[in-house]
């Protein structure tokens, strides 16, 4: 039975710089490259190549020794140019410098016929071998999944409420039959369902139109209303011992092209956005590309910050780095480092407030799209104001003794609080809202590695 | 600007570590970000933009919700001596003189709380070394609004100092706290000096001129209470006080008002209301705690009423609102975020029992006339009970969940 759910509680941070819908004239990257702190949970990267080699799309470059099935591919063909590593040899990035022509590794292809009457089994060989098994995520812990659990359920989020994120009624254009492959092959993973999270009263954007072997779920209301984890906790939610899994829909599509063609296509279409962004549109590129081709030249001003990712739960990367593996959009935004003359007690209609205190006058224009950047705005403090945190997340969660709990890493007190049921990005607005400025999300991110390797 | 600016950066490296001074780097610190909001940016993970709200702005609030109340509090302490020595009656006479007297009194009762708790302050951000604790602007504003003009300074002092210390500091500072500072500063000042706090002299600056014949100080809240025992109806006792010095000084208009003699800020529910308007408006203070903390006080009155054996207990339940501190403590002491219930379900709780204890302690009890620095204090004590079992029940539905 699909679900509507109309939610209240959330914030939607609206910012300047949505990305146009079309592509905008950007060169393609040179390099490329995967970092093994994109995938959480990644316990003993492996590298299996060497500077100098040369790979194609689907090339395994790096395994995890705690889970050797899955391959870590490379995303394009070309050579591996550099391997970095940092203090103790820790492993940071395997850098390819692409070909102009991608070439690619041939994986076994299947029909729509075949792709119904595949086995568990392999499916479960194609998907790790094909490199798209990284883009699983389980629930609890948001870490990459494991292809020896069967979960009770899988969801796919088809709206993101992030602040600028892409539109994937644009992103995925035409990539109906691919998705549509795409689910039918996770529905051999699950012992459950399928769910498809829509945004309620919008247009169904066509790739999610009339897809079949899924639940189609639908819900209103402000951010986080997109991210996943609130869709699992109103529909399915995760009681201790259980597991889910979860997956972009640009994870869907690759899949079902990697199943359907029978090769790994990293391609995709990548928003360019933020308010320092001269060009605000979509570039068509490949997992883990350089963004220097996104951002030099296209800049407003040169005091800048080039988030991979969103602006609440993304991560700062240099004008020459890499997209993270998982993001399709790179935020542009001014750097926040000065002072501000009294700047706690200005009033103030230019800077965006959740609240409504002395002089934040941001709630009399519901609707400007605000130019932000990434000053604190304050200090750290103990907690003191309550409820807020409870007003921006839909869950029946309570975030304050959740913190405190980790904080105090007291094991019992976070178990019957629901850390399984949340990762970093369902209590983002949390750290954004704070008036104590707590990196909310770093505690939460504490307080699972502690539950998970405890 | 810039200049200010260029002195602050002149001055950092003598405070930082290796500096000369670097033991006071917190008292530069807290000078530093008053004047300038740091330029700290955000971390490489996590949320790259952040809500212009900080802890320094949400307590200024609270400062500004109080002035009303201040203003008020300053023109009505000299508008009391004037009426009580006779030199004037009508209300807006000698407006200049009364407010000047007002403020001759109240000011250094303002300062020396401002002051001695600001030492305080320091002193522990220096030997403990943390940050300070905007919590005092509140805390020093408070304190003043809940004691009468005729206090002696030295006691607002001690009694600051002992609340900042005994109530904050030795638990870590601000958002540590068990209970409101300012409420345990005047509970402190009511058993140690309570000749200062209770009775009926204190409540009206006199200085050296002789009152009019016929004058009590009693507050509103002596004179229902007596009128119960005398078996007075409450109405007409509070109606007929002090005609010497007018008439209708105790009628339901003027306590509503405020023109009564009280504590320097706690007079005027209008003026609370007012500040109620902007806690709330602002989102500062929870209005749940407000609303449930005056439906309390009027179930409880209504309950009184049901079983009233004398004239107080019968008394008209709107009347708790306007007489004693009420509303002042539900508005500014209540809603404090860290000593009050945390979460949503135990504010309504927590501000509906704070109405109800308050009005049992004012009727039953005949050793304390106001209930409402008590139940407060209570209220917060208890507040992490009424807590522990919402959270229980957030437990709960999720443990459900997973056997069903």
């Amino acid at each position: 039975m699909s679900k509507t759910i109309k939610l209240k509680k959330g914030f939607d941070i609206k910012l300047a710089g949505k990305a146009e819908k079309q592509l905008g004239d950007f060169k393609r990257a040179k390099t490329f490259a995967i970092k093994p702190a994109d995938f959480i949970g990644m316990q003993r990267p492996k590298v299996t190549v060497n500077e100098g080699d040369l790979v194609k799309a689907g090339t395994p470059i790096l395994f995890d020794k705690a889970m050797e099935s899955v391959h870590y591919v490379a995303p394009v063909s070309g050579e591996i140019i550099e391997i970095k590593r940092g203090d103790k040899r820790k492993l940071l990035e395997i850098k390819i410098l692409a070909d102009s022509e991608v070439s690619y590794e041939s994986f076994e292809k299947f029909t729509d016929s075949s792709i119904k009457t595949l086995s568990k089994e392999t499916a479960i060989a194609q998907l790790c071998k094909g490199g798209v098994w990284p883009q699983l995520i389980q629930r609890p812990y948001g870490i990459v999944a494991n292809p020896q659990d069967s979960p009770k359920s899988i969801f796919i989020s088809g709206f993101d409420t992030h602040p600028l994120a892409p539109d994937y009624g644009f992103a995925l254009k035409g990539e109906e039959k691919f998705f549509q492959a795409g689910v039918l092959v996770l529905q051999k993973l699950t012992t459950g369902k399928v769910h498809l999270g829509l945004e309620l009263d919008s247009e169904i954007a066509p790739v999610f139109a009339n897809v079949q072997g899924a639940q189609v779920n639908k819900f209103s209301g402000p951010h986080p209303a997109g991210n996943v984890g609130v869709h699992i906790h109103h529909v399915d939610p995760i009681n201790k011992g259980e597991i889910v899994w979860t997956i972009s829909p640009f994870g869907v599509v690759q899949i079902g092209k990697l199943f359907v063609e029978g090769k790994y296509d990293a391609s995709k279409l990548v928003a360019v956005s933020g308010s320092e962004a001269k060009k605000a549109a979509y570039a068509k590129t490949y997992i883990g590309a350089c963004v220097d081709t996104l951002v030099n030249g296209n800049l407003k001003q040169d005091h800048i910050r080039v988030v991979s990712g969103n602006v609440l739960t993304g991560e700062k990367i240099n004008n020459d780095g890499y997209l993270g593996f998982y993001a399709s959009q790179i935020t542009i935004l001014p750097e926040g480092d000065y002072y501000e003359f009294l700047g706690w007690m200005k009033p103030t209609s230019e800077k965006l407030s959740y609240h409504r205190a002395l002089g934040l006058l941001s709630f009399l224009k519901p609707n400007k799209e605000y130019v932000l950047d990434t000053n604190v705005r304050g200090e750290e403090r103990a907690f003191v104001q309550t409820g807020v945190f409870e007003s921006v997340t839909p869950m029946d969660i309570l975030p304050v003794y959740l913190l405190k709990a980790i904080m105090a890493e007291d094991f019992d007190e976070m178990e019957e609080l629901g850390i399984y049921e949340v990762v970093e990005e369902d209590l983002a607005l949390c750290e954004f809202v704070d008036v104590s400025k707590h990196p909310v999300q770093e505690i939460i991110r504490k307080g699972i590695d502690l539950i998970q390797y405890s | 600007m810039k200049f200010l600016r260029d002195l602050l950066d002149k001055q950092k490296p003598l405070f930082h570590k290796g500096g000369k001074l670097e033991n006071l780097f917190y008292l530069y610190e807290a000078g530093e970000t008053f004047l300038f909001s740091p330029n700290h940016t955000n971390g490489i993970k996590g949320a790259q933009v952040k809500d212009a709200i900080d802890l320094k702005r949400m307590m200024i609030t609270v400062v500004i919700a109080m002035i009303p109340c201040l203003l008020f509090g300053i023109y009505n302490t000299g508008h009391q001596h004037f009426l009580a020595t006779g030199q004037t009656a009508g209300l807006w006479e000698d407006f200049g003189p009364k407010f000047l007297l007002g403020l001759q009194l109240v000011l250094p009762v303002v300062i020396v709380a401002y002051a001695a708790g600001g030492l305080v302050e320091a002193a522990f951000a220096v030997i403990r070394k943390h940050p300070i604790n905007e919590g005092f602007l509140v805390t020093g504003m408070l304190i003043p609004l809940v004691v009468p003009a005729t206090i002696p300074l030295w006691q607002v002092a001690l009694a600051t100092i002992f609340a900042v210390v005994i109530a904050k500091e030795v638990f870590g500072g601000t958002g540590m706290n068990v209970l409101n500072v300012a409420m345990t500063a005047r509970a402190f000042l009511y058993f140690a000096y309570p000749a200062q706090i209770s009775g009926d002299l204190v409540w009206t600056y006199l200085g050296d001129k002789a009152p009019v014949d016929g004058f009590s100080g009693a507050t509103a809240l002596a004179v229902a209470y007596n009128a119960g025992v005398d078996g007075q109806p409450v109405a007409q006792a509070l109606a007929e006080h002090n005609s010497a010095i007018g008439d209708g000084l105790y009628s339901f208009y003027n306590m509503f008002m405020g023109w009564i003699p009280g504590s320097i800020g706690e007079t005027s529910t209008l003026m609370a209301l007012v500040g109620a308007l902007i806690l709330v408006g602002t989102g500062v203070a929870s209005w749940k705690i407000i609303v449930s903390g005056f439906a309390g006080a009027y179930i409880m009155g209504l309950v009184m009423n049901l079983f009233a054996v004398n004239e107080y207990m019968a008394m008209s339940p709107e009347y708790h609102w306007v007489v004693g501190g009420l509303a002042f403590g539900i508005v500014f002491m209540a809603t404090d975020p860290v000593s009050a219930a945390q979460t949503e379900t135990g504010k309504w709780i927590y501000g509906l029992l704070i109405g109800i204890l308050t009005v049992i302690i004012r009727v039953t009890n005949p050793a304390y006339p106001e209930g409402i620095m008590l139940a407060v204090l209570f209220m917060n004590v208890f507040a992490p009970l009424i807590d522990y079992y919402v959270v229980k029940a957030n437990k709960n539905r999720r443990l459900q969940r997973a056997t069903v």
